[in-house]
């Protein structure tokens, strides 16, 4: 496909974008490590909802409706106590106020479609933000909305095959989930593969240490918020001429990540053309 | 007990404020595009974001919950478990899938048999 994009300039057509297909299957293979994570967890999940005696629809509504995982475990609880629908809406907010942050390097653009991005946007759980995080280029509309619809479904039928296996077994298999937390751990390392991350990775460890004293309930969170209180203020000493041992944003003038835009703009974008070539 | 209504209810609410947590920022963000501030944080964001979420993670597996007791063999459990995890992911060539099972099998031996 590249090939021939490239050795067929004279074409007036704009550079074809890879295929589509090829997009949504490598969108797919970079969730299998999520999967192994997420169908467990998920799994967990629906037996929960069948032994806090709630009906088995729940689980599939959950996770299609809302589609995140830590505030689904507790909404089980909440909902088995009759919590007031206020109380949920604040326990809620405060629990995926994280994904506030999310917005700052989740790359949307790549993203064309009303439908598509308003998915895109509301299925942007932390897996698919760790996911696109961890490989910051050549992001495309399909690959990045295929590694979503992946992650969901992967939850989703986690949550029906728990349902399925809360009928059937006594107990599940201690210990699958922490497939999360070794996601997040790998996930981590290669986000911060360079010595130039290692002052970011002292910092949030330090924004955990601060958040667990401060507020041990809300960790996660608080957590977040002191991590981008200290991004903020080395910005300030960076605006300021500081030498910081950080690494600085590459001016990315050719549009990078916008592969999928390239069809549609057919014409328009010659730049991105000559973007696409060497790759 | 929980009506069906009730549980549906939960579940919009639910969804609707973390679909507004998700979605607001981008349409907020879009003026600040252009800016040296948004552009260093979109850089230096996810190491931090990932290593908070593996901590705060490894935390709730190791249940070091603040105020309760420690239960030493768990915590023992999950820092055997994330260290295989480490150790595997840098010696068997960053192959995500790989590091994964390795952590996951050895918690799920330690958690079970140990």
């Amino acid at each position: 496909m590249l090939t021939i994009m490239s050795s067929s300039p004279a074409s007036s057509r704009a550079p074809v974008p890879p295929s589509r297909w090829a997009e949504v299957r490598s969108g797919v293979a970079v969730t299998l490590g999520a999967g192994l994570g997420l169908f467990p967890l998920g799994m967990a999940f629906g037996m929960l909802v069948v032994q806090a005696g709630l009906p088995a629809w729940v689980a599939p509504l959950f996770s299609l409706v809302v589609f995140a995982g830590s505030v689904e475990l507790l909404l089980v609880s909440l909902v088995v106590a009759g919590t007031p629908l206020l109380t949920i809406a604040v326990t809620v907010f405060l629990v995926n106020f994280r994904h506030v942050f999310y917005a700052f390097s989740f790359p949307l653009g790549v993203v064309r479609g009303r439908l598509a991005r308003i998915y895109s946007m509301g299925a942007l759980i932390d897996e698919a933000y760790a996911i696109a995080a961890a490989q910051p280029r050549g992001w495309t509309g399909p690959r990045l909305v295929a590694m979503q619809v992946a992650l969901q479904a992967y939850w989703v039928l986690g949550g029906l095959a728990g349902v399925a296996v809360a009928w059937l077994l006594p107990g599940p298999v201690e210990g699958l989930e922490f497939a999360l937390v070794a996601l997040f751990i790998v996930l981590a390392m290669d986000a911060a593969r360079t010595r130039a991350q290692l002052p970011l990775v002292v910092a949030a460890a330090v924004a955990v240490g601060v958040a667990l004293l401060l507020a041990p309930a809300q960790v996660l969170v608080v957590a977040f918020a002191l991590y981008a209180a200290a991004l903020i203020a080395f910005h300030v000493l960076a605006a300021r001429g500081t030498a910081l041992p950080l690494p600085e944003p590459v001016p990315v003038t050719g549009p990078v990540p916008v592969v999928a835009a390239a069809g549609e703009r057919a014409g328009t974008d010659a730049e991105s053309g000559a973007g696409e070539a060497p790759r | 007990m929980t009506g069906t209504a009730y549980l549906v209810a939960a579940a919009v609410v639910a969804g609707l404020v973390t679909f507004c947590l998700r979605a607001l920022p981008f349409a907020l963000l879009q003026p600040l595009r252009e800016s040296v501030l948004a552009a260093r944080l979109a850089v230096w964001m996810p190491a931090g974001v990932l290593t908070i979420l593996a901590l705060v993670m490894l935390l709730d597996a190791a249940a070091l919950a603040p105020g309760e007791p420690v239960d030493g063999t768990r915590v023992a459990h999950a820092l055997i478990a994330a260290a295989v995890t480490v150790v595997v992911h840098l010696l068997a060539g960053r192959r995500t899938l790989v590091s994964i099972a390795a952590g996951t099998l050895a918690y799920v031996l330690l958690v079970n048999l140990a």
